[in-house]
């Protein structure tokens, strides 16, 4: 009896946390597509908001979407091999190269900025290029490439399958392309997932990086914060969400199959073995 | 084998290893030295004790970023124990909800504390139907603690659940076996298990705060936490050795917090808010 009680008590609990999570952003969804937020939902629904967003805005979705493809292109192609030569090399070397990639993570993005800003503000072009919010992402963005696969790497022998192919006569970047890459893969997806998010939905960096030429999604979203009515405010914010949700949901979805398969590999008697085996034959 | 591929080793690092050196290490550097070259020289480090502002802002971010560790620490530890150990409906999607807002920028958390507690805000309509006064409080010390509370639950919960998970049924079992009550139980074995995990949680959660930029520049017109601080030093004052010494120190700060996370966790760590 006592225990039915604990286990509801609980559950409310986490249920209102979840609340304090979920309510605000519904809220922001409803004023987005609200006729007048103050009067609220019998105001009547609109496109209306949504509409002029685009229309004000819709630049600040291109720039970012370019920008978080190019730094993505550019962390698979300096990140990926960085991560295997960690692996490679393993030890303390690795362990200390691995703490400085990772410092851009543990240093406030106003700081990195601010560097940024005194270092190379001098050189115009650069400077107010989109090229320069660029640098700061893929700073931001390459450790968490970098441990993804690194992750994965440590997880698995990779260096006996690559002697087993030197044996055989494969060159080191034959190796690199038929071994390393395909066995990463999952690490890579995840890695390359988490960049996509980050980039698109970064603002500590580059609030102080942007110009009023180079404004990114979110900076538009400062920018209307301060100085547009709420509803478009809420209808910007709506159209953030919705770039950025499947991306979400994306995660989760491959970080729940991840550890589906870590659960199979460390246990096999385990009762999940049989679904997802007959899954991946398929 | 081994041998004959250092060389390519080497030239595989090198793109990444030119972009870190030019873009990240020497502008660090610089902005180390330049904090140290306003008009007042290295002293310009030590204006924490000298600079009654600047001390302010100091004590104000790190007591905010202290006790929203710690509320999400304990929220987060009931919430997520639940999750680990009972199975039931819906549980997978509750997960999802509470990791979901987890790549959400501060910016947009800013918004979402001022949708909720600001001038037109919910909780403003519901006080004001209950009581007939309008709580208002996103602009104050109050709306920067909710907000920052809002993006350290999702992280604290998915560290707890990685621990709990690892926790060894067993010891419960043979506690409880030999008498112990359910509060004892929490008390004298699960806590102390889970007592890393929750320290590296909490070091990555005291650090994220500390350099929350985008909530506190949505939500902070009264409140001087020390992003904005360094924030206004440099755009308003133009006083960038100010700056750069306030960001070095900002930054020594939550990169020894997330060190002590690492040492203690090995997990992966997020600081962005």
């Amino acid at each position: 009896m006592q225990h039915r009680w604990l286990f509801i008590s609980q559950l409310v609990f986490t249920l209102a946390v979840c609340a304090f999570l979920i309510v605000p952003v519904v809220l922001s969804a409803l004023a987005g597509v609200t006729e007048n937020f103050f009067f609220g939902l019998k105001s009547g629904l609109t496109t209306r908001w949504i509409v002029e967003v685009w229309n004000l805005y819709s630049d600040t979705m291109f720039l970012s979407l370019l920008i978080a493809i190019t730094c993505l292109v550019v962390t698979l192609i300096i990140g990926v091999p960085t991560a295997y030569v960690l692996a490679r090399q393993g030890g303390k070397t690795a362990r200390f190269i691995e703490e400085i990639i990772v410092l851009p993570v543990a240093v406030p993005g106003l700081a990195i900025a601010l560097a940024m800003i005194i270092m190379y503000g001098g050189f115009r072009d650069f400077r107010i290029s989109w090229v320069f919010i660029l640098v700061g992402h893929v700073l931001y963005t390459l450790p968490f490439m970098v441990r993804s696969v690194l992750a994965v790497l440590s997880s698995m022998n990779f260096r006996e399958l690559e002697e087993g192919a030197a044996s055989l006569g494969a060159s080191f970047w034959q190796r690199f392309r038929t071994i390393v890459i395909p066995n990463a893969k999952p690490g890579i997806l995840a890695g390359s997932l988490m960049v996509i998010t980050l980039s698109i939905g970064e603002f500590n960096l580059t609030w102080m990086l942007h110009t009023p030429m180079t404004k990114t999604l979110p900076v538009g979203l400062a920018d209307s914060y301060a100085s547009m009515r709420l509803e478009i405010a809420s209808a910007y914010t709506l159209v953030f969400f919705i770039m950025i949700i499947p991306l979400l949901v994306a995660m989760q979805m491959l970080s729940r199959e991840n550890h589906r398969i870590k659960k199979i590999k460390e246990d096999p008697q385990s009762d999940l073995t049989p679904i997802t085996l007959k899954r991946e034959k398929a | 084998m081994i041998q004959r591929d250092y060389p390519k080793l080497f030239v595989m690092i090198l793109p990444a290893a030119i972009v870190f050196v030019a873009f990240f290490i020497v502008p660090m550097a610089r902005l180390a030295v330049v904090g140290a070259s306003g008009e007042n020289g290295l002293s310009a480090y030590t204006s924490m004790a000298s600079k009654p502002r600047h001390f302010e802002s100091m004590v104000a971010t790190v007591l905010l970023s202290f006790s929203v560790t710690l509320v999400a620490l304990a929220i987060s530890t009931i919430s997520g124990l639940f999750l680990v150990r009972n199975r039931f409906s819906g549980r997978e999607a509750l997960v999802s909800l509470l990791t979901f807002p987890l790549a959400f920028p501060g910016v947009v958390i800013g918004f979402l504390v001022i949708l909720t507690a600001g001038r037109q805000g919910l909780i403003g309509s519901i006080t004001q139907a209950v009581t007939g006064d309008k709580l208002v409080f996103a602009y104050s010390m109050a709306g920067l603690f909710v907000g920052y509370l809002y993006f350290s639950i999702p992280r604290v919960i998915l560290t707890v659940m990685a621990a709990a998970e690892k926790l060894d049924p067993a010891l419960e079992e043979a506690a409880r076996s030999l008498g112990a009550s359910p509060w004892r139980v929490m008390r004298d074995v699960v806590l102390p298990a889970l007592k890393p995990g929750l320290i590296a949680s909490g070091a990555i959660c005291f650090a994220t705060s500390m350099g929350a930029f985008g909530t506190a520049f949505t939500l902070a017109t009264n409140v001087d936490v020390l992003p904005m601080t360094i924030y206004t030093e440099f755009t308003l004052n133009a006083n960038i050795a100010s700056a750069a010494s306030l960001s070095i120190i900002l930054g020594l700060v939550t990169w020894l917090a997330l060190f002590i996370a690492r040492t203690l966790s090995g997990s992966s760590v997020a600081a962005s808010a």
